[in-house]
């Protein structure tokens, strides 16, 4: 969708390099977000947001409802360029390419930047199709084999395989939940993105469903840069080896997760993960 | 939960009978309701009844078994195996004169011109092409004689029915006293039946309604909705995606959308006039065909497709565009792959409904000619042609009394043309809602 005026400002500041006052330039940032501000209509949703999505690791956003976690994790593979009223400024680059920049084909990009929501949403297809789609578009496989292989090795990275070797025709839409969630990861990896940005991917699921996908994102950490939105502080610590609170769509504090969670600088990020409001 | 106090409170009067008149309540709407359905029910039961009551009649028709001699002389002795020759004597043969000889055998006491013409009229005449059919159909009969049924006059079919009644004044009726004692010959001679009308099912329009029949309106019909689909389907589709998918929202879609819903409240007629004004005359179009018709009913049931569309493209859930968003796909592909597999029964039932509209719509196609008179079956798009409505409204106008049943056996056409397109839109439906 057309937005000239945000892109305009994008292209203004996408000469601006990783290295920012507040964080030390890291080697290994897959994704790098630099003063990003997010506007739903006259709403300031994201207040000139740092962060980075690092390589082999998971970066968790947590914070109470409606602070914008959702919103920022979004801008990371502009999905929120169909939204209308919706202005994103600021720079995010991958690899140090600007998402933004006139040259990057968001189609592209969200095949690199691939993306989980929060309610497991399959395509009323077979299990088959759901995780040879992705591959098919954007034509990476072309031969009935190929497409075999690749459904048959992200249903295996996504911990999935064994419960539906059988039955890959079957509707995706009549797994249980936590089976469509895994369905979606495997969705997601099958065109082998760089960058996994998970939108509260548990937060529709029972603690056993919840369990697995954890395990799952523990397994696939070695394998790409993961960011996790999640509203469960627990989830968090256990998954995350980064951390960034957000409040009322500020980035309060950012940093390592044992550290945030033992020793908070911040008086709110410590109210917030004792439980004092949320 | 169980205190005293809580149980009082809930078994207070003024707290019971409060319930007492919500249940009241509930059980009088269910009642109105019923009644509401029965009484649709009933007058949907009683409209089909009088239809078929008065139509059935449509679909049989009296034949008259008369023994024809074919004399090779009346046919120049043409040669059967020699198409051209033969069609040109066949074309060229006195067939009136063979069934006059005919009649004449049966009842050799008319002799007066007056009496012979008023035999001849106990017989359609349908029957002299009959005739021809029947040679045509096997040339052996020539130079011999065979029994043929024949079509009789629409009279002879009221009066088997009952619908001449003979108290009435001989002056007051069609069929003069000495026609009705030749029927009634006819009769115990077995002569006589009331046979299944094919030609009601195979034939065009006629001024005679025992040779009229509805398959030409029924082919003009169904080539005036096949253009009317192929204009609306692929552009109302489009239109409805665009606006759904693509159209930025501004100002701009605002008049586009109220434009759309306004141009579905415009009585047909006004379609009508903008066909004649602009496919006719400006265009100069053939009139009264199916090509035009359909151009105008096109036009007609755009909005209404148009706003189904929509309607099941919003219903399409937004998680299944994220998820292809996500996975990469093109504005398009999405669209393509995913928006609108799903929104497929709802926009074919849209077109099927918009389509069944149009098969009963008349008004707009009497303002470009498709009322004319047409005796042909429509062979193309541009042949003169007429369609179910407008030829139930040209036989509910017609004076001969025959054509009263005529009218409602057309009319029973067109609500089974109608059934078969409601059908086809549920079978659609169940098949696409089973692939997805």
């Amino acid at each position: 969708m057309s937005m000239p005026e945000p892109e305009r400002r994008e292209r203004e500041r996408a000469g601006r390099s990783c290295a920012a006052p507040q964080l030390r330039a890291d080697p290994s940032a897959k994704m790098c977000a630099r003063g990003v501000d997010v506007y739903y209509g006259d709403k300031h949703a994201i207040k000139s947001v740092d962060l980075d999505i690092v390589s082999d690791e998971v970066t968790a956003l947590i914070g109470p409802s409606g602070c914008g976690k959702s919103t920022f994790l979004r801008c990371f593979n502009r999905m929120n360029d169909t939204i209308p009223r919706c202005r994103v400024s600021g720079s995010i680059t991958l690899d140090g390419e600007d998402i933004h920049a006139p040259d990057m084909d968001v189609v592209q990009l969200r095949a690199r930047v691939g993306m989980v929501f929060q309610k497991p949403n399959p395509f009323p297809k077979s299990i088959y199709e759901n995780v040879a789609y992705g591959p098919r578009i954007h034509g990476l496989a072309s031969r009935r084999v190929e497409f075999d292989g690749i459904v048959e090795r992200s249903l295996l990275r996504a911990g999935l395989w064994d419960e539906v070797k059988d039955r890959l025709g079957e509707p995706g839409t009549a797994l249980s939940g936590g089976q469509q969630q895994r369905l979606c990861i495997a969705r997601a990896i099958a065109v082998d993105p760089e960058v996994v940005l998970m939108d509260e991917p548990c937060s529709a699921l029972d603690p056993i469903a919840t369990a697995r996908i954890e395990e799952l994102i523990y397994e696939l950490r070695g394998r790409y840069a993961i960011a996790i939105v999640t509203h469960n502080m627990q989830q968090a610590a256990r998954v995350s080896q980064r951390t960034a609170f957000f409040h009322l769509g500020e980035l309060i504090e950012y940093g390592a997760t044992d550290e945030i969670f033992t020793n908070p600088r911040q008086q709110r990020t410590s109210d917030y993960i004792t439980g004092r409001y949320g | 939960m169980t205190d005293p106090d809580s149980r009082a409170r809930w078994s207070a009067p003024a707290l019971r009978a409060r319930l007492a008149r919500r249940h009241a309540a509930e059980r009088r709407f269910r009642r109105l309701g019923a009644a509401a359905i029965v009484t649709a029910m009933a007058s949907l039961a009683l409209l089909l009844a009088s239809i078929v009551w008065n139509g059935h009649g449509a679909f049989r028709a009296a034949e008259i078994r008369l023994d024809i001699a074919f004399p090779e002389a009346a046919f120049d002795a043409a040669d059967p195996r020699d198409p051209v020759a033969f069609e040109t004597a066949l074309a060229r043969a006195d067939t009136a004169a063979l069934l006059r000889d005919a009649l004449r055998a049966l009842f050799p006491e008319a002799q007066s011109r007056r009496d012979v013409r008023a035999l001849q009229a106990l017989v359609s005449s349908g029957a002299r092409g009959a005739l021809r059919d029947a040679l045509r159909a096997d040339p052996s009969l020539l130079g011999r004689s065979a029994s043929l049924w024949l079509p009789a006059d629409d009279e002879v079919d009221l009066f088997l029915r009952g619908r001449i009644a003979r108290q009435t004044p001989e002056a007051e009726r069609r069929l003069s006293d000495l026609q009705i004692a030749w029927i009634e010959q006819l009769e115990a001679a077995q002569r006589l039946r009331r046979h299944w009308n094919t030609r009601f099912f195979t034939s065009g329009d006629s001024r005679e309604p025992e040779l009229a029949g509805v398959w030409g309106a029924a082919v003009g019909s169904f080539l005036t909705l096949l253009v009317a689909l192929g204009l609306v389907f692929p552009v109302g589709v489009a239109a409805a995606i665009y606006l759904e998918e693509f159209a930025p929202r501004t100002r701009w879609t605002d008049v586009v959308e109220v434009n759309i819903n306004n141009l579905a409240a415009v009585p047909s007629i006004v379609f009508g006039l903008l066909g004649l004004a602009v496919f006719l005359n400006t265009f100069q179009l053939p009139r009264s065909a199916p090509l035009v018709g359909g151009m105008t009913l096109a036009l007609m049931t755009l909005p209404t497709i148009i706003i189904t569309g929509r309607a099941a493209i919003q219903a399409v859930p937004p998680s299944i565009r994220e998820a292809a968003r996500g996975i990469g796909a093109s504005p398009v592909q999405v669209v393509g792959h995913h928006v609108l597999p799903l929104a497929m029964p709802g926009i074919l039932t849209g077109t099927i409904i918009g389509m069944a509209r149009a098969l009963g719509e008349t008004a707009p196609l009497l303002m470009i000619g498709m009322v004319a008179f047409i005796v042909d079956v429509p062979s193309s798009f541009t042949d003169a042609a007429t369609v179910l409505p407008v030829q139930i409204y040209l036989w509910a106008d017609s004076p001969e009394r025959a054509f009263v049943e005529k009218t409602s056996g057309a009319v029973l056409v067109l609500i089974v043309f109608l059934i078969l397109m409601n059908a086809t839109a549920i079978v659609l439906r169940k098949r696409f809602e089973g692939r997805t």
